[in-house]
């Protein structure tokens, strides 16, 4: 009978390619996943999940920043993302992309005023 | 946190929730190594500043840049970032770009629905930001150049210092403390007030 293995330190590498299956980048959707794409649960843990995606859900009750999740579980961005893919093709999160200054239509000013009043406040 | 924290993830603080319709904005600050990154991230986030990295492995080979380091596993790219929340419903992150430009790239987006950045210099090694400016005028993405003065830097004159750094007039350079929190804010506010007089240029009939 051998000890049960104790693990201490940061996860290494072998984990993150069980997690992710051994997938180095999402697919669909999560690909376009940003640092500041907000990250929110849709519903309560399902049991049988993998523990990180608990706990990206149990993080995502109220809206996170993807670069915050990976910070507080000490996930790097990448392996993140592949986790967060297959949560959002799930339909067990949803992921809302930073508004960007300009778009399709050109400049957003109506956003740059928000902002500019945001700091004036301050 | 070990692989074992998972089972029980520290709960959010809930002070810092944030609305449940929430959107975000980001805004950059970029800037040579040492020249205050990091502490104007720090000076005006609500939140103890945090780190999130990215892990560059072997599925980053074959890239140039990376000759020298291609016999690694992998390596490690850090970006210090804070928060501010603007209103209710809408969130700013400040994201402290690595010292290391040459990462830059290969944190895919890095740069891509930014707002905007700041570029942070030292008045005693110029230098040391020549190749975040080149970056962000390759990248084409909006952004003041903010001269964080330290205690024992002499003055210099901003057109001095705009001929030095051979940035366009368009571009606006303004002097901070990083250190301080109305400093580094009022660094933001020129920021945005740059990329909506930008903005509406571009709007402007031909």
């Amino acid at each position: 009978m051998t000890e049960p293995q104790v693990r201490s330190g940061r996860p290494g590498l072998e984990r993150y390619y069980i997690l992710t299956e051994g997938r180095a980048a999402p697919v669909g959707d999560a690909s376009s996943l940003d640092v500041a794409t907000l990250v929110v649960a849709c519903s309560a843990p399902e049991p049988g999940i993998e523990p990180e995606q608990d706990a990206v859900l149990r993080w995502c009750r109220d809206p996170l920043s993807v670069a915050e999740l990976g910070a507080h579980l000490e996930l790097p961005f990448n392996i993140l993302s592949v986790l967060l893919a297959d949560l959002l093709n799930r339909g067990l999160v949803q992921a809302r992309d930073p508004l960007a200054g300009t778009g399709d239509r050109g400049p957003d000013l109506t956003l740059l005023e928000e902002v500019l009043s945001g700091l004036q406040r301050l | 946190m070990d692989y074992n924290g998972f089972d029980r993830p520290a709960p959010p603080q809930r002070a810092e929730a944030l609305h449940a319709e929430s959107r975000s904005v980001k805004v950059m600050v970029a800037g040579g190594f040492g020249t205050g990154k990091t502490t104007m991230v720090g000076s005006v986030s609500e939140i103890v500043p945090l780190t999130t990295e990215e892990t560059l492995t072997q599925a980053s080979a074959g890239v140039d840049d990376l000759v020298g380091v291609a016999d690694k596993k992998s390596t490690t790219v850090s970006l210090d970032f804070g928060r501010i929340s603007l209103n209710e419903q809408l969130v700013l992150y400040l994201f402290g770009t690595p010292g290391q430009e040459r990462f830059w790239f290969l944190w895919n987006g890095l740069f891509k629905g930014a707002l905007g950045a700041v570029v942070l210099v030292d008045t005693r090694r110029l230098q040391s930001s020549f190749r975040a400016i080149e970056e962000m005028e390759r990248l084409d993405v909006p952004f003041v150049i903010a001269l964080n003065i330290f205690p024992d830097a002499r003055d210099h004159p901003v057109e001095e210092v705009r001929e030095a750094l051979a940035v366009s007039p368009h571009t606006p350079i303004i002097s901070c403390d990083a250190r301080d929190r109305a400093s580094s804010r009022d660094v933001l506010i020129a920021l945005v007030r740059h990329i909506k007089e930008r903005s509406a240029a571009a709007l402007e009939p031909r």
